[in-house]
């Protein structure tokens, strides 16, 4: 990929913050955003402040919820973890993702097109 | 989803708590970065750098999470509708008469909508009010008296028929003031009673307010008497006294006992008798006296749920040939038509409903020119505000947010006109409802409910996207760039403008056109109405109900008795100065009527089809020289007193019609004799036909007899006066009074009223629409006037050169004249084409009058020109004023 980081998808932002909190269990939006940035090994353009547009809107539909909390070392910040439904709805988001992936990859696997016109009678 | 909404709405609301919310999260957010950067060992001011690089923009992350937490098009909404006030309270002048406009059109829509739920839309105002039925002979030209049924033909009926719950009904024929009701010591004062069959308020479902209702035992003959009372009369008498009940007045010289007393809700006349106060309700005793009147009673019934009109119509039919007129004469059994049981709400509305739906185009059509012509001012607006929106729209706003803009300002203008309009239309109502006189059903049940909020919403919302989406789509459609230019006459743009406000004034002259047709067809056969001879004159005579007592033992003695009374009334009022002629009658025109069988030419056989019979008045000598009906032969002479013949006057109809079945001498009725029924009677004069029953149709049959010779259901006193008919008020009730002091002060009430009364519903109708044509006339000239203005403004520079290359002020003046009149006479074709096309809607409505009269159709052509002409003369005339030297200097 070069030296250019990838944009994000719509929706994939939201995607990688439910496998986070999946993952991590409870954690505020800089970890979060740390825990994106490193798994991607800084592959993927992110403001962290976007994180927050995500957070609000899954937790809206009732996916996340968060709670006011003291960080490791003695910040205050609002914590965030996955609900029941959330996780159904991971779930659900992964296996599709999974299955584009691999549908997509049997697209590129495609050979390059043989230099045959069609055929004129 | 809707919990998203319900949490985004919230957030909406909680606006400031959740964004210090965010920022406190942002700053905690910051803080864990930079701890972080810190552990690495960088310099705190580094570290902080460093943390805000990685965050990204913060006003972004704010706007983003905002967007995705909240209601971002209310946001934008109201930050449209601060703009909008604003920019609308800067320019009062167009504000106020925008809202007076959409005033005018959407509160006169509501009234009417209003009206029309009211009459026509919403059942009448009873429960399961379709069940309920009215039941009537089939229609004759024989007035009261062929409508309705004898008691013992309501017993057959109520038994014999399957379909019905229960049949109840009421006695037709009482007169105002027939109630004299003493209250404490005082002079009795005059009430307006009905009797009803004890079942009345069960059948249609009335719970009493206070009290309780009739019972069977109050019907008996010989029952002690009570009464209902209704609620207005309750508040008015007795001054809402809320122990009334079980209180005994006098009434017609009986204790009667006051049983109850109705609920608002229920008003006798505003369904049964429009036009009419009912005061107080009374039980009919069928098997009493009554039971001996003949016709007397109509039919309501409440159906069984789910039986159809056309089950009840069988039904009726199989028991008619059972129903006696009076069981005591065997031979009448049988002898009522197949009752017709028609819907009750159609016998009460079914003649209005197409007057309704006129009134209801009509004002519709008002609301649309209201639109057209504010789309026409927001256009003209939207003209001098095009480089606003070009700059706004150079400076990044959306087509979509300009149209929105604008959009906001016309719901903006029609929400408060809509507000206004509801009050507007809330007085109107009041008023309505007060309009006692007015011969239209339920209009005391007027008043502002649901569905007229309902409606005002619709209309509302309806007329801002109409007058609204026009100007919107045609500025954002502009050309950004030629708006720009400061060339202020841009050409292009500008006539672009112009033909299509042309087009909206043609429009709005079409429907003024349309509806000036209508109102004017309404007027013309009102006058034709006003122009019929009634066969009597109604100015200058008045009417006041005497109170007498003409009790004896004998018919003789007590017909004796009221000869000695009625003269004297007569001759000491007639002594009265201003009084050229007075009379009594028992009935009067256009009121209560009924009749008596059909006397026959003496000799000649009856045939077996006979025509309904006269309706019969009950008369004195000089009756019908008060009332202004003429007579042929001669009039009637206290000398025909009870012991001579017995003479009648009938009319030339009735004449015409019994000269048909015998030979009499120049087939002339005065003199001869005819059969009533066993015993003979003397025609001594033919009146002229008098309109009976209703100003307009035709006369029907008329019989009088002499109330020394025959008995009088009462007495009213016509007097015709050389003076206005107040005047004399008082000095006749004062000579009554001295004659008896028990006369009440009764209303004495022109002939005229009777008139006005049964012509009020064509008024009301005509005055209506008359009014919305007047109306649409105002808009439509005020439309003319606003293109026309415009485009000499647009103009002024041409007519500048023009004038200096030598164009006379004359020329210029025809040019913007003609301009003017051209856009009436385009307006005027299509408005004539679509009234001819259109006016069948409203032939059934007029009155010797063709819905295509050509008179109306040019008078309001030429109406319209001269609007044209006037509306155009203003900005004619500033045009041929333009200086050159300034038209041209400018700009």
């Amino acid at each position: 990929m070069g030296d250019e980081r990838l944009d994000l998808l719509q929706g994939t932002l939201d995607l990688m913050v439910l496998q986070t909190l999946m993952a991590m269990g409870a954690q505020h939006g800089y970890g979060i955003a740390r825990r994106i940035e490193q798994v991607s090994g800084n592959q993927v353009l992110l403001n962290q402040g976007t994180i927050y547009a995500s957070l609000v809107r899954l937790e809206q539909r009732g996916w996340i919820r968060s709670k006011w909390g003291v960080s490791g070392n003695n910040r205050k910040a609002r914590f965030y973890s996955i609900t029941n439904t959330g996780k159904r709805q991971l779930a659900e988001d992964a296996h599709y993702w999974q299955r584009l992936t691999t549908v997509m990859e049997r697209m590129f696997a495609m050979g390059p097109a043989a230099d045959e016109e069609p055929g004129e009678a | 989803m809707l919990r998203r909404l319900r949490r985004r709405t919230w957030a909406f609301f909680a606006k400031r708590a959740l964004d210090a919310e965010l920022e406190a999260e942002f700053e905690a957010h910051l803080q864990l970065a930079i701890d972080e950067y810190l552990e690495h060992g960088m310099s705190p001011a580094e570290a902080r750098r460093q943390a805000l690089i990685d965050f990204g923009g913060i006003d972004q992350a704010r706007e983003k999470q905002r967007e995705a937490r909240g209601l971002m098009h209310i946001d934008i909404l109201l930050q449209d509708l601060r703009y909008t006030v604003r920019k609308l309270l800067r320019d009062p002048g167009f504000t106020a008469v925008a809202v007076l406009i959409l005033m005018l059109g959407i509160g006169a829509n509501i009234a009417v909508f209003s009206v029309v739920n009211t009459l026509m839309l919403r059942p009448l105002p009873f429960p399961d009010a379709h069940e309920l039925v009215w039941v009537a002979p089939p229609p004759a030209k024989c007035g009261l008296s062929c409508a309705t049924y004898s008691t013992d033909a309501y017993d057959e009926f109520r038994v014999g028929s399957r379909v019905y719950q229960d049949v109840t009904g009421y006695f037709a024929f009482s007169l105002p003031g027939n109630l004299r009701v003493s209250v404490g010591n005082g002079v009795p004062v005059p009430a307006t009673g009905i009797d009803v069959i004890q079942n009345f308020f069960q059948v249609l479902g009335v719970h009493p307010a206070m009290g309780r209702l009739f019972s069977a035992d109050d019907a008996r003959p010989g029952a002690a008497p009570v009464i209902l009372l209704t609620d207005a009369y309750w508040r008015r008498q007795f001054a809402a006294d809320p122990n009334i009940v079980g209180k005994a007045f006098d009434i017609n010289g009986k204790q009667t006992t006051i049983i109850g007393v109705l609920p608002k809700t229920f008003d006798f006349g505003a369904v049964f008798s429009p036009g009419a106060k009912i005061d107080a309700l009374t039980p009919l005793s069928l098997y009493g006296d009554p039971r001996n009147w003949g016709n007397i009673v109509t039919f309501i019934g409440r159906l069984k749920p789910g039986v159809t009109l056309a089950q009840a119509q069988q039904d009726a039919a199989a028991v008619a040939p059972g129903m006696c007129w009076n069981n005591r004469y065997p031979r009448s059994c049988g002898s009522y038509k197949t009752p017709v049981p028609t819907p009750l709400n159609d016998y009460v509305i079914g003649r209005l409903r197409r007057s309704l739906v006129v009134l209801w185009c009509a004002v519709g059509m008002i609301l649309l020119i209201a639109c057209v012509n504010l789309s026409n001012l927001l256009l003209a607006r939207a003209a001098a505000r095009s480089k606003e929106f070009a700059m706004r729209a150079a400076l990044g706003a959306g087509r979509g947010r300009i149209v929105r803009q604008l959009l906001t300002e016309s719901i903006v203008l029609s929400a408060v006109g809509a507000v206004l309009g509801l009050a507007l239309a809330a007085v109107l109502l009041e008023w309505l409802s007060h309009q006692g006189a007015i011969a239209l059903p339920l209009l005391s049940q007027l008043r502002i409910d649901g569905a007229t909020l309902g409606w005002t919403v619709l209309t509302a919302a309806a007329s801002a996207v109409f007058f609204g989406i026009v100007p919107g789509l045609r500025i954002a459609a502009g050309n950004l760039h030629e708006a720009l230019k400061d060339s202020s006459a841009g050409a292009g743009q500008g006539r672009k403008h112009e033909r299509l406000r042309s087009v909206l004034v043609v429009s709005e002259v079409a429907l003024a056109c349309v509806l000036l047709v209508g109102a004017g067809l309404l007027l013309r056969s009102f006058l034709r109405v006003l122009d019929v001879d009634l066969g009597f004159q109604p100015e200058r005579a008045a009417a006041i109900k005497v109170e007498y007592d003409d009790n004896a033992p004998t018919r003789e003695a007590s017909a004796q008795k009221r000869t000695v009374i009625f003269q004297q009334v007569i001759s000491r009022v007639s002594a009265l100065p201003g009084v050229e002629a007075a009379g009594i009658t028992d009935y009067l025109p256009l009121d209560r009527n009924r009749s008596w069988g059909t006397p026959f030419p003496k000799g000649e056989k009856r045939p077996e089809k006979l025509n309904a019979g006269p309706l019969v008045y009950v008369i004195t000598p000089g009756y019908l020289r008060a009332m202004g009906t003429s007579i042929r032969g001669r009039d009637f002479e206290w000398d025909d007193g009870p012991k001579k013949e017995t003479v009648v006057l009938i009319n030339q109809t009735y004449a015409r019609y019994l000269a048909s079945f015998t030979h009499w001498p120049n087939n002339d009725a005065v003199g001869q004799i005819l059969d009533r029924g066993g015993s003979d009677v003397r025609v001594i004069g033919v009146t002229d036909d008098v309109h009976e029953e209703a100003v307009e149709g035709d006369a029907g049959f008329q019989i009088y007899y002499l109330a020394t010779q025959e008995g009088p259901a009462g007495a009213e006193l016509v007097i015709r006066t050389t003076l206005p008919p107040a005047q004399l008020a008082s000095s006749v009730l004062h000579t009554l009074r001295e004659m008896n002091p028990n006369q009440p002060a009764a209303e004495f009430k022109p002939i005229s009223m009777l008139v006005d009364h049964a012509n009020s519903p064509r008024r009301f109708f005509m005055l209506l629409v008359g009014s919305f044509a007047m109306l649409g006339l105002l808009l439509a000239a005020l439309g003319i006037y606003g293109v026309i203005s415009y485009s000499v403004t647009r103009r002024t520079q041409e007519i500048g050169i023009r004038m200096a290359l030598g164009a006379r002020a004359g020329l210029i003046q025809r040019q913007v004249l003609s301009q003017s009149l051209w856009l009436v006479i385009v307006g005027i074709a299509v408005g004539a084409v679509i009234s001819v096309g259109t006016a069948h809607l409203v032939a059934s409505l007029l009155y010797a009058t063709s819905p295509w009269d050509a008179a109306t159709y040019c008078a309001i052509a030429a109406a319209l020109l001269v609007v044209a002409l006037v509306s155009g003369y203003v900005p004619a005339r500033r045009a041929s004023q333009i200086n050159p030297l300034v038209a041209l200097r400018a700009d």
